[in-house]
């Protein structure tokens, strides 16, 4: 950042150009600038969304949080950058970001063509429908001849075309760039519907002024596997970003959390040592040092800890755990062994 | 009565007859109100004057009863149902959406959402210890431009190069904390670049026999060299403040730091595209022209979004470029190529006679803009600059649509905290940044009025 | 006889020579300009291949997938992403003309009140420019999006506006005209119409010119506009329907409202963007035409009283036409402003040209060829607009002698 402000401000740019070429791949690139840039959303509840200190909390956020703790041994080494769903995918590819942890579906033509990998799936989440009580539906089968609210260029606004077109009904879609205007739109009747992920669902509905009056369908009609996202060709980057999801995951499972990590140092479980890292070279085979999951899990938590915190039923959202409850607990969350 | 009577006795009153009252009706509120309101509305003595009555009756109501009925609705919306307390956006929500207000209740404003984040609102992401930056760089910026403004101070010369060199030095140094650790291999190329200038110059005027080019150019590069190089060395410096990086700047500090930079680099650069559109010289006449024409004909929004999107695309790879950095490029271009359509109009608006006299007299072509032409024509423009000023403040409020938390952004992002969540919160937002923005703007174009009749120098009638 | 030089005697050095002056330094901004375009293209085309982000306009022809909330050109989810581009582009043409035609007249009223000598018009004309043109459009926008969601009724019930239409949440419904086979040969006649009122219009002018008599040629050329297309249009058995909007009120919650497709329909989206971009634009109009009318000098206005002149006809024979020339250049810009501000419709959901190009920018990852053709398209429109209006401003303009 200081090199490129004074690159511009004093025009210097094609000077800095020759410079700064060929680089050695963004792990060592992010150890000699100090933090993980991290790209997150310009404000989704639950997922990134700044508090009124200018704090980044959220799902989403604590992603790279993970990685900044894996990586320099502290969570707070991460610099934000918000992006609109426009910029994301430049922004990472021209490097911009190391990272890009913004509420993103996984799909595969933004798996192939567009020269990203995903890393995992950090939050599993599907389109859903809220409608007004007085309408009488309960089913999204009964919606032909509605007209529906969405967000515009998403995957959310190609699902419900999908979805109404499969099922031979009539529709009509008004999209907004912002949540905010989709959901002040639904709120005054201008659609009869409101489809967005579902966490988007329980995030907006507090803007509402009466979400009494208001129901969420049974149907869930899409897959929408969240997850972060990093540059294809840099496999050491890629492995860290998803090792550090599973690391958090697989610390749910074996039931170490930001409390108990200290005592789990001297545990006797040989898989629970593995991950704090006492037995093994994990770490060294990440480039990062075997500490590595220790520290994300002390200082960030494991991905419950993170889920309460940020969207959980104790939190305004009051999202319940659904498929996104671990493997052994009726939801699909499921890691690799570290081994 | 004898006509003799008359002249050996000539009537002459010697003291004034007292005043009487004006007949009622043509002085005070009533004369007032008759001429000004009434008299274009009662007149029905042909049938156009009636029609054009009813029309004004129609219209005069009309307008009083919707000037009447925004009052009302803003009351309602901002006082009467209106929330004044609060921690958190529960205070807001009704009752069934886990909040604090009971079912049924209108809610009106969430003045709490306001009044929670002002700070946040003001100087964004800014962290809060290092404010005092922020507020130190207002109060040095104020007395500069308000001395530029009020035309009775004096030195204006002096205050134009603190204000437009000085400050933003400073201001840069100020709001990012400086010590920029410049490479040296940055003074090593400018080092080189001039010396090159220089070594060009001497070979030019050894060559082509040109008599004192050395002695004149080389002391503009150099008195040039060394402003760059004090700025490059002030950039650099460590003044012992923490550096605080673009993305967390925001709120209105962010808006005027755009905002400001747009003017400052916008008047200058739009002089010079001024002169290159009307110059002689054809490449410079076009190349100025399409700059111009390409950079008014797309909207400032699609230049935004080229920036923010495409722009990574453009460079060698591993150069990126601040991301507020980009926007602040793109809005001093856009509104250079306004502000050289203004200039440009000043330029036309001088007589021939004055470029003429000033060849006439043996006036070099620069002499000739900085004597002659140039101060006439910004004079002229005054109010168009100051109207492209404007423009340029409301159109910073699309900088958020790129994703920066300008007074716009930093109130959106504001929204989706999960701790302010409710229902009204944006639209009291919108009413507070439109009162906001209507006050900066609002005294510029009254500024703007001002100096247009300080300078009218025709007569009135 | 002795000759007078120009050239100074002595050899003149290369560099004090202008003309070489001017060369060099052309040459040197022209390899600046060369070098800058080189180095802008190699880059771009390498990231692209190194970034493998696939490049060229072949996307245009893929399927889209989502829909538009108002398309002009028959358009579904199954077209490709270039007819999606072309509905915003269509769409960005529709609200610019119209909010142009509207702006244009507000603003020419608003700054003749602003001038009226009633106090009450005067002050709210000046109160409304001088608020509405100072806060931000984007903010404007958005505002007047949501009165007009809070202000009309909701979707299973309506109101009536002075019989225009009826409107609700979903829009203003107006009923539709829809021609059928034959409704050609009335096209003909309009066409035919207005060229024959154009010639009325300039025979009157001649004999004005020519005798002094005065011959009511607007009226006329009204009554032929309006008239001959009317009476083709019944004598050749009138060959179209005007198709009413039907409201249901029976039935599931749903089917309730105005049937869609039935009528012609204003979506509430398009009514807050040209609510506010005509409001906008009307105040910079209103401002120019004031200072056009003020720039007028005032022995015109004295000279036509003089003459005997009523105050209308002063307004409209003597101020107006030499106020013109003042007006309309920049008139021209703020036509092209309020099309280019149009662009700001992407924050209420206005599927105009930046919008709907934005969308298939987000579903496709084109940026690079998506950004160009939206800039490509307001460029055109630009210039063709100021080429026009450079060419009625010589017309208008003061023939000097």
């Amino acid at each position: 950042m200081k090199k490129t402000l004074l690159a511009l401000g004093l025009g210097t740019a094609m000077s800095v150009a020759a410079a700064a070429a060929a680089t050695a791949g963004t792990l060592a690139d992010v150890k000699a600038k100090g933090h993980v840039q991290c790209g997150v959303s310009q404000g989704l509840p639950g997922f990134s969304n700044a508090d009124a200190k200018g704090n980044w909390a959220g799902l989403d956020v604590d992603i790279c949080r993970g990685m900044a703790a894996a990586i320099f041994g502290d969570a707070t080494k991460v610099k934000y950058t918000p992006l609109s769903s426009k910029e994301r995918f430049t922004a990472l590819q021209s490097g911009e970001i190391d990272v890009l942890s913004r509420n993103t579906t996984w799909t595969a033509t933004r798996d192939t063509a567009l020269g990203l990998n995903f890393a995992g799936v950090n939050y599993y989440d599907g389109q859903g429908f809220m409608v007004r009580k007085s309408l009488g539906v309960t089913s999204a089968l009964q919606l032909g001849g509605a007209a529906v609210c969405t967000n515009t260029g998403t995957t959310t606004e190609l699902n419900v075309a999908d979805y109404f077109r499969a099922n031979n009904m009539k529709f009509e879609v008004v999209a907004f760039e912002k949540s905010d205007e989709v959901v002040g739109a639904y709120d005054k009747g201008r659609c009869d519907v409101y489809t967005t992920d579902a966490s988007g669902l329980y995030a907006q509905r507090l803007k509402l002024t009466n979400a009494k009056d208001h129901i969420v369908l049974p149907e869930i009609i899409s897959k929408e596997p969240l997850g972060p996202v990093v540059r294809q060709g840099d496999d050491q980057w890629f492995n860290l970003v998803r090792w550090t999801l599973n690391a958090m995951i697989n610390a749910e499972e074996m039931g170490i959390t930001s409390a108990n990590v200290e005592s789990m140092l001297t545990s006797k479980n040989p898989a629970v040592l593995r991950l704090v890292g006492k037995e093994g070279s994990f770490g060294e085979n990440l480039g990062v040092g075997n500490d590595w999951a220790y520290n994300i899990i002390k200082q960030v938590g494991n991905y419950g800890e993170s889920f309460e915190r940020n969207v959980g039923p104790k939190t305004p959202l009051g999202i319940a755990r659904g498929v996104n409850a671990l493997w052994s607990k009726g939801g699909i969350m499921y890691a690799p062994p570290i081994r | 009565m004898g006509l003799d009577n008359s002249i050996t006795k000539p009537y002459v009153r010697t003291e004034m007859v007292p005043q009487k009252a004006p007949p009622p009706g043509t002085v005070g509120p009533r004369k007032w109100l008759w001429d000004n309101v009434f008299a274009s509305m009662l007149n029905f003595t042909t049938v156009g004057n009636a029609i054009t009555s009813i029309l004004m009756i129609v219209l005069t109501f009309g307008v009083i009863f919707l000037a009447w009925w925004v009052a009302a609705v803003l009351l309602k919306f901002g006082w009467q149902d209106a929330i004044f307390t609060g921690t958190d956006g529960s205070y807001c929500r009704p009752e069934d959406n886990k909040g604090k207000v009971p079912i049924g209740q209108n809610i009106g404003a969430c003045w709490p959402f306001i009044t929670h984040r002002f700070g946040q609102f003001m100087n964004g992401f800014y962290p809060e210890p290092e404010r005092w930056r922020i507020y130190l760089t207002y109060i040095i910026g104020a007395p500069l431009i308000a001395g530029l403004l009020i035309p009775s101070i004096p030195r204006k010369g002096l205050n134009s190069i603190l204000l437009f060199v000085a400050y933003p030095i400073i201001a840069t140094i100020l709001l990012s904390g400086g010590n920029m650790e410049i490479a040296g291999s940055t003074y090593i190329f400018w080092a080189v670049v001039f010396a090159a200038i220089l070594i060009t110059l001497f070979a030019v005027e050894k060559l082509t026999d040109s008599k004192g080019l050395f002695a004149a150019g080389g002391k503009v590069v150099i008195a040039v060299a060394i402003a760059m190089f004090a700025i490059l060395f002030l950039l650099d410096f460590d003044f012992g403040l923490e550096f605080v990086e673009t993305s967390r700047w925001g709120g209105l500090m962010l808006t005027l730091v755009i905002g400001l930079v747009g003017i400052v680099v916008s008047l200058p650069l739009g002089i010079i595209l001024a002169l290159g559109r009307r110059s002689q010289m054809p490449v410079v006449r076009l190349a100025s022209t399409i700059f111009i024409e390409v950079w008014r004909g797309v909207p400032l929004i699609t230049v935004l979004f080229m920036s923010s999107v495409m722009l990574p695309l453009f460079f060698a790879e591993g150069v990126s470029f601040d991301k507020l950095i980009r926007a602040l490029i793109v809005v001093a271009l856009f509104s250079s190529a306004y502000m050289a359509e203004v200039v440009r109009g000043g330029l036309q608006a001088i007589p021939k006679g004055q470029y003429e006299g000033a060849q006439a007299l043996g006036l070099s072509f620069w002499q000739t803009t900085n004597l002659i032409t140039m101060p006439q024509a910004l004079k002229l423009v005054i109010p168009g600059i100051v109207n492209t000023f404007i423009g340029l403040f409301k159109d910073t409020t699309l900088v958020s649509i790129i994703g920066l938390y300008d007074f716009l952004g930093i109130q959106e992002a504001a929204l989706q905290d999960t701790a302010w969540l409710a229902p009204t919160n944006q639209m009291t937002g919108f009413l507070f940044m439109a009162a906001v923005y209507f006050m900066f703007c609002f005294s510029m174009s009254r500024y703007s009025l001002y100096t247009e009749r300080r300078l009218h120098t025709g007569h009135e009638r | 006889m002795t000759t007078i030089s120009d050239e100074p005697s002595g050899k003149v050095s290369l560099w004090y020579d202008p003309r070489v002056r001017s060369m060099v330094s052309q040459v040197i901004l022209i390899g600046l300009i060369a070098w800058g375009f080189y180095a802008l293209v190699t880059n771009t085309i390498h990231n692209l291949e190194r970034l493998k982000i696939a490049s060229g306009f072949d996307f245009l022809g893929t399927n889209a997938g989502f829909t538009l909330i108002q398309s002009l050109i028959e358009y579904d989810q199954t077209a490709t992403y270039g007819r999606a581009f072309m509905v915003g582009l269509l769409n960005t043409f529709y609200v610019a003309i119209i909010g142009i035609v509207l702006a244009t007249i507000l603003g020419f009223l608003v700054g003749v009140a602003r001038l009226s000598k009633n106090w009450v018009i005067s002050r709210v004309a000046t109160v409304y420019v001088e608020v509405l043109r100072n806060i931000p459009l984007l903010l404007q926008i958005i505002i007047w999006y949501k009165i007009l969601l809070l202000l009309a009724p909701g979707k299973r019930e309506f109101g009536n506006i002075l019989g225009i239409g009826n409107f609700n949440i979903t829009g203003l419904w107006t009923p539709k005209f829809i021609a059928q086979d034959g409704f050609w040969v009335t096209g003909i006649a309009i066409v035919i119409a207005i060229a024959l009122a154009w010639m009325v219009a300039r025979w009157a002018s001649k004999r004005q010119q020519a005798t002094g008599q005065q011959f009511p040629s607007f009226w006329a050329g009204l009554a032929i506009v309006i008239g001959l297309p009317l009476l083709v249009f019944f004598a050749t058995g009138s060959p179209g329907i005007v198709e009413h909007p039907e409201f249901v009120s029976e039935g599931s919650m749903l089917r309730r409202g105005f049937k869609p497709g039935v009528g012609f329909v204003f979506i509430p989206e398009f009514l807050a963007l040209l609510f506010a971009l005509v409001l906008y634009t009307a105040t910079f109009i209103a401002e120019i035409v004031r200072a056009g009318i003020l720039a007028v000098d005032h022995g015109q206005t004295e000279a036509a009283g003089a003459l005997g002149l009523r105050r209308g006809k002063i307004l409209r024979l003597v101020v107006i036409p030499q106020a013109m020339r003042v007006i309309i250049p920049p008139l021209t810009s703020q036509y092209l402003n309020l099309t280019k501000n149009s662009s700001l419709a992407m924050a209420i959901g206005y599927p105009d040209v930046m919008g709907a190009g934005g969308i298939v920018l987000n579903q496709s990852g084109q940026a690079v060829e998506i950004i160009i053709m939206i800039m490509v398209v307001y460029l055109t429109f630009s210039l063709v607009t100021s080429v026009f209006m450079n060419w009625y401003n010589a017309k208008m303009s003061l023939v000097e002698r």
